[in-house]
């Protein structure tokens, strides 16, 4: 049976558990609920967590 | 249909990734993410990641990573969207005026110069308010619309002072009185999939400066415009902006100016703003690309040379 629970990972920030949706991705930034900051899911299995890179000048489209 | 191996260059994986990702999925094709953070490219081999890959797209994020891993890409042989060419043609605003203005591609007035002194006489010459941006750069950051000498001294002082080495490069550019709004279209290779309008009291009218989108329909002069401009920097997934000059009365402009092409287009807002499914959209077109490059071995690139060097429009090779 699939697993129904949804998925979490610590704040790198605060300690505090983050829900996440369902489909994130690898390289995708979630905002921190409690700071604001942006954090970068950098690995799903086991889903983890880390500050995002600061933006860069040259970044854009 | 052909399964396409497509390799996903970045390092951000914003909605428009998500959107580009999940369509692909969907369609069966193979998706290799390869975080360009986290691999070396070496001047004859393609890192493992990318060696089996069919097409790759670049959608990094910072442009300078952009530019080399096109380069890398050309070099391994492997077909990239957008090109090599393509990106270096529209990473740098310069270089992007320089080739619409050869194509015939109407674009505001430009200027470049290399001291504060010489930057400034140009400012001087254009009158106010003009704008000084920033030769690289994107979402409407550092852009300076001066109103006055004054401004203009400051700004160029700090620029001067404070900036990297290419912020020295002072691109001067007419203020172009836009009716509170510009125009992105997204196109491939000439082709729009949907436009939209930005909306905003500022005088940046950037989806990412908060700018109001709205569904826009282009007339023939701005799709042939759109065609024109795409052609100019070699085709590919692209941005292109407009803005309406001489708009009157009844809203109708006399005519449009391209002020920008962007090559590594971000079309969430798009998405939201119209009806057209974009990331399908632009799918099928990574379809054609991937199957025509099996049999051509690349897109773009030499069209794009080809325009630079004679002025005329680039022939794509989709």
């Amino acid at each position: 049976m699939a697993d129904d629970s949804p998925l979490t990972a610590e704040d790198p920030i605060t300690g505090e558990e983050i829900e996440l949706p369902a489909d994130v991705e690898v390289g995708e930034i979630i905002d921190s609920p409690a700071s604001g900051a942006e954090l970068e899911v950098v690995s799903l299995d086991p889903v983890e967590l880390q500050e995002a890179p600061e933006l860069e000048e040259d970044w854009g489209e | 249909m052909v399964r396409v191996n497509v390799g996903l260059l970045y390092s951000r994986i914003r909605r428009d990734e998500k959107l580009l990702l999940s369509e692909l999925r969907d369609r069966g094709h193979e998706v290799e993410k390869i975080d360009v953070r986290d691999v070396a490219f070496g001047l004859s081999e393609p890192p493992e990641a990318l060696a089996d890959v069919d097409l790759a797209i670049d959608r990094c994020l910072a442009t300078s990573r952009s530019l080399y891993v096109t380069r890398f890409c050309d070099a391994y042989g492997i077909p990239v969207v957008n090109g090599s060419r393509t990106a270096e043609l529209c990473a740098d605003k310069v270089k992007n005026s320089l080739a619409l203005h050869g194509a015939g591609v109407p674009t505001p007035r430009t200027e470049v110069a290399f001291t504060v002194e010489s930057a400034l006489e140009t400012v001087e010459r254009f009158g106010y308010p003009c704008v000084l941006k920033p030769v690289v750069g994107s979402w409407g950051r550092l852009m300076a619309k001066l109103d006055s000498r004054s401004a203009a001294e400051a700004v160029l002082e700090h620029k001067a002072t404070l900036g990297h080495y290419e912020h020295k490069v002072f691109y001067v550019q007419e203020f172009v009185d836009k009716p509170g709004r510009d125009v992105r279209v997204v196109a491939v290779d000439g082709e729009p999939i949907a436009a939209m309008t930005r909306t905003s009291d500022h005088w940046l009218t950037n989806a990412a400066k908060g700018a109001e989108a709205e569904a826009f329909d282009l007339d023939d002069r701005a799709r042939d415009l759109v065609e024109r401009a795409s052609a100019a920097v070699g085709g590919g997934l692209l941005g292109v902006d407009l803005m309406e000059v001489g708009v009157g009365d009844d809203g109708e402009p006399d005519g449009y100016t391209v002020h920008e092409v962007n090559h590594t287009v971000e079309f969430k807002a798009l998405d939201e703003a119209t009806d057209v499914d974009v990331p399908a959209r632009v799918v099928d077109w990574l379809e054609v690309v991937a199957e025509t490059a099996g049999t051509t071995g690349g897109h773009g690139d030499e069209g794009a040379r080809e325009d630079v060097d004679d002025g005329e429009e680039a022939e794509v090779s989709t």
